[in-house]
């Protein structure tokens, strides 16, 4: 009986799937078998989550973060546009 | 703080002075939500522009249920990402070479090394917030739609496949490559130094 096995390749293709939980049982355990076995796909993987939840923390304006002044023209120039709106 | 249950009212009574206080208000942050996405000041203020235009408009149907805030947020996005689609014009590099590489056996081409575990904490520093934006900002405009909808707005799979006019499995397709480009141009920045 051959067990079996996945690629790293393989791997990196249901990475997403994996981290969702949508991987059908017996692909998740090859899955799992090949991380036990692949250092490299292990930090793979670990890098390729940061970079899942990373973005959003980049693009959050915060509370207090200063943000460049708005332009008097631009405040005046979207004033005057909602009576064209209307 | 300002009143939102006052200010809505004000805005469907057509108040002038409702409407400035919405502007001034809402402005600044609106204006470097556009930045991030564009990487233009130029084209931040014409997205914010436009957005306020369209919610003027759709003011009455603005029912309340959402933060005004919220509904605004998602209006500039909306703009923002019509920007992009205009903006298209030459084709589209290759994301290949931001691609893992595997060798012929399937295995990994390279040797990675791990990120550091502060990784997560670098992610509050500015500087890396920075960093983050940029390598975004160089991803080609059809991957980084699906990202900033997916990643950064937690839209779901069905809503970006809705909003971009694409199939579900086009939007997992586009994201996970989004995602690997990313990993690669964010790797040399965030990778734990060798000691
Ligand atoms: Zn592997």
């Amino acid at each position: 009986m051959t067990e079996s096995r996945l690629t790293c390749r393989e791997c990196v293709e249901f990475l997403m799937e994996y981290l969702d939980d949508t991987l059908a049982g017996q692909v998740r355990v090859t899955f799992e078998r090949h991380l036990s076995a692949c250092p490299n796909c292990v930090r793979y993987l670990e890098s390729y989550k940061t970079t899942t939840t990373i973005c959003k923390k980049a693009f959050e304006v915060r509370d207090g973060e200063s943000v460049p002044p708005v332009p008097e023209e631009l405040i005046q120039a979207i004033l005057a546009a909602r009576l064209k709106a209307e | 703080m300002l009143d939102e249950q006052a200010l809505l009212q004000g805005l469907r009574d057509r108040r002038p002075e409702a409407f400035e206080t919405l502007v001034r208000a809402y402005t600044p942050r609106l204006l470097a939500v556009a930045r991030r996405m564009l990487g233009s000041d130029e084209d931040a203020r014409d997205v914010v522009q436009d957005a306020f235009f369209n919610a003027f408009r759709a003011i009455d149907r603005f029912q309340g249920q959402a933060k005004l805030s919220t509904w605004l947020h998602r209006i500039v996005v909306n703009a923002a990402l019509m920007k992009l689609r205009t903006r298209r014009r030459k084709p589209e590099e290759s994301l290949e070479p931001l691609l893992p590489a595997f060798r012929e056996n399937g295995h990994h081409a390279d040797k990675f090394s791990a990120w550091d575990e502060a990784a997560d904490d670098r992610a509050e520093r500015e500087e890396t917030r920075q960093v983050v934006r940029d390598a975004i900002l160089t991803l080609p405009d059809t991957y980084r739609e699906v990202l900033v909808l997916r990643d950064i707005e937690e839209m779901s799979t069905d809503e970006t496949a809705h909003t971009l006019g694409i199939t579900p499995n086009a939007v997992k397709i586009r994201l996970h490559r989004a995602r690997l480009a990313l990993r690669t141009l964010l790797d040399p920045h965030l990778r734990r130094e060798p000691r």
